[in-house]
């Protein structure tokens, strides 16, 4: 019986079934949790971006859904800058990007973007008269070794940066890697990000920058990680700009300004 | 009594998977330069290594010659599913940073390596020490690899300052060679040579 090709065959069989149950089963256990996590680890990082979090700050997810409570999540449609229909909580937007129908090809950019989604994922914080307090953005673009996704925050103004964040890179430890610094992060805080012809003047540049009151467009750079560092002002030039939330950061001037 | 205690030590200095059999260092390079990613991965490994072998082990009479690698393959490579799911879900930080290695147990020559070369001749019992034993030795390896890259790369012991940076008002410039991979390289390349003139009979005839 046993080396035969009908008992290799059920063998074989039998193995497959019962690991696929093991696996599909864990795979339908822990789903909820992961879920959770990944809500959460999303979460604290818009958080963090808009400076409602430290970056070390070690948080209970209590702690973490309270904080987050009073943002709002919007999809906007990016050409037009207007809110959509379309619910936040089911929206992926690296799967918008992806689909041909959800998206288009990115204009010429240095961020090292392909095809970039006609909506996106942002977050208001407004007080309780409806007035913007700040607005976090989703930036994503070329590093050295990948793209970095993560968070700009910007005040009421529209104009300073409160915060940036990554939450998902690929750059060296201890090089690149340093955008998950929070003595770095933490330097964006009050830097400007438009010049003074509404063009993003925001750049990373080699060495180290003033105080953001003498020099609010400069950020330092990561020190032996050139690459990273035009990565990250490429990607704020792009996703600030015309082309990226340009319309919705206009559609958000005129509402305030009535 | 003895044996089981030879299957236990044996894979942590007398026949170590990584300074011995030179087998599992690409994982090995990839999550140490930290020394809770290495923990899990270590962790990881274990229950892996144990489990395959179990498993491989109780089957071993069942399971046909000429397709025995391919069943292996599928047992371990489920397992490390699982594991997956569980880092996804419980540890998920540490999940994150370890990235694709957890996925790339399966390719571990290690497990594979186990299950082959001693599961499918040996009893359950014995063979689960056998992979707690060599897990373990491939963990010490990645331990110790970590404490020396997180140290002189990052100045840190778990995450908790040791050496203070000069870039926050310490007095130590880190390594930055340390935090690539080729120093995963030079170090393991040094635990072995330090192992070797320690126990002279590893050392390989010309």
């Amino acid at each position: 019986m046993q080396g035969s090709v009908f008992y290799n065959l059920v063998f074989a069989a039998i193995v497959c079934v019962v690991c696929a149950i093991v696996v599909s089963s864990s795979a339908v256990a822990l789903r909820e949790r992961q879920v959770a996590n990944q809500t959460l680890d999303m979460q604290r990082n818009v958080l963090v971006a808009a400076g409602l979090a430290a970056p070390d700050e070690a948080l209970e997810p209590d702690e973490i859904e309270a904080r987050f409570a009073p943002i709002q999540q919007v999809v906007i449609d990016r050409q037009t800058g207007a809110a959509t229909d379309i619910s936040p909580a089911g929206f992926d937007p690296r799967a918008a990007a992806a689909d041909p129908d959800t998206s288009r090809a990115a204009p010429p950019n240095n961020a090292g973007l392909q095809r970039v989604a006609d909506q996106a994922l942002v977050y208001e914080l407004r007080d309780d008269a409806g007035a913007l307090d700040l607005v976090v953005l989703p930036v994503h673009g070329l590093g050295l070794w990948g793209i970095l996704y993560g968070f700009v925050a910007l005040d009421a103004d529209l104009e300073t940066i409160r915060g940036l964040t990554y939450y998902e890179h690929k750059e060296t430890p201890g090089l690149g890697g340093e955008v998950d610094n929070p003595r770095w992060k933490s330097l964006w805080n009050g830097r400007r990000a438009f010049g003074p012809d509404g063009v993003p003047a925001i750049e990373v540049i080699k060495g180290l920058a003033g105080p953001p009151e003498d020099d609010p467009y400069r950020v330092d750079g990561l020190a032996g990680a050139t690459m990273t560092s035009r990565g990250v002002t490429n990607m704020l030039r792009f996703w600030l700009a015309e082309q990226g939330f340009g319309p919705y950061l206009e559609a958000l001037r005129t509402r305030r300004d009535g | 009594m003895a044996k089981t205690r030879d299957a236990l030590i044996d894979p942590l200095f007398n026949n170590n998977p990584i300074a011995l059999q030179v087998l599992g260092i690409c994982s090995a390079l990839a999550v140490t330069t930290r020394m809770d990613t290495a923990l899990v991965m270590s962790a990881a490994v274990v229950v892996v290594t144990m489990c395959s072998n179990f498993f491989v082990s109780a089957l071993r009479n069942q399971i046909p010659t000429n397709i025995r690698i391919i069943v292996q393959l599928t047992i371990i490579a489920s397992l490390v599913i699982v594991v997956d799911q569980v880092l996804k879900a419980y540890l998920f930080e540490l999940s994150k940073q370890l990235t694709v290695f957890v996925g790339l147990i399966i390719t571990n020559c290690i497990i594979m390596g186990r299950a082959e070369a001693y599961a499918m001749q040996n009893p359950p019992g014995m063979s689960l020490i056998d992979g707690l034993g060599n897990g373990l030795g491939y963990g010490a390896i990645l331990m110790i690899t970590a404490f020396v890259r997180e140290l002189l790369g990052s100045g840190t012991v778990f995450g908790t300052t040791v050496l203070p940076l000069a870039s926050e008002a310490g007095w130590y410039t880190p390594n930055g060679l340390m935090v690539l991979s080729p120093a995963a390289f030079f170090i393991i390349g040094l635990l072995i040579w330090a192992l070797r003139s320690w126990k002279r009979d590893q050392v390989e005839s010309e």
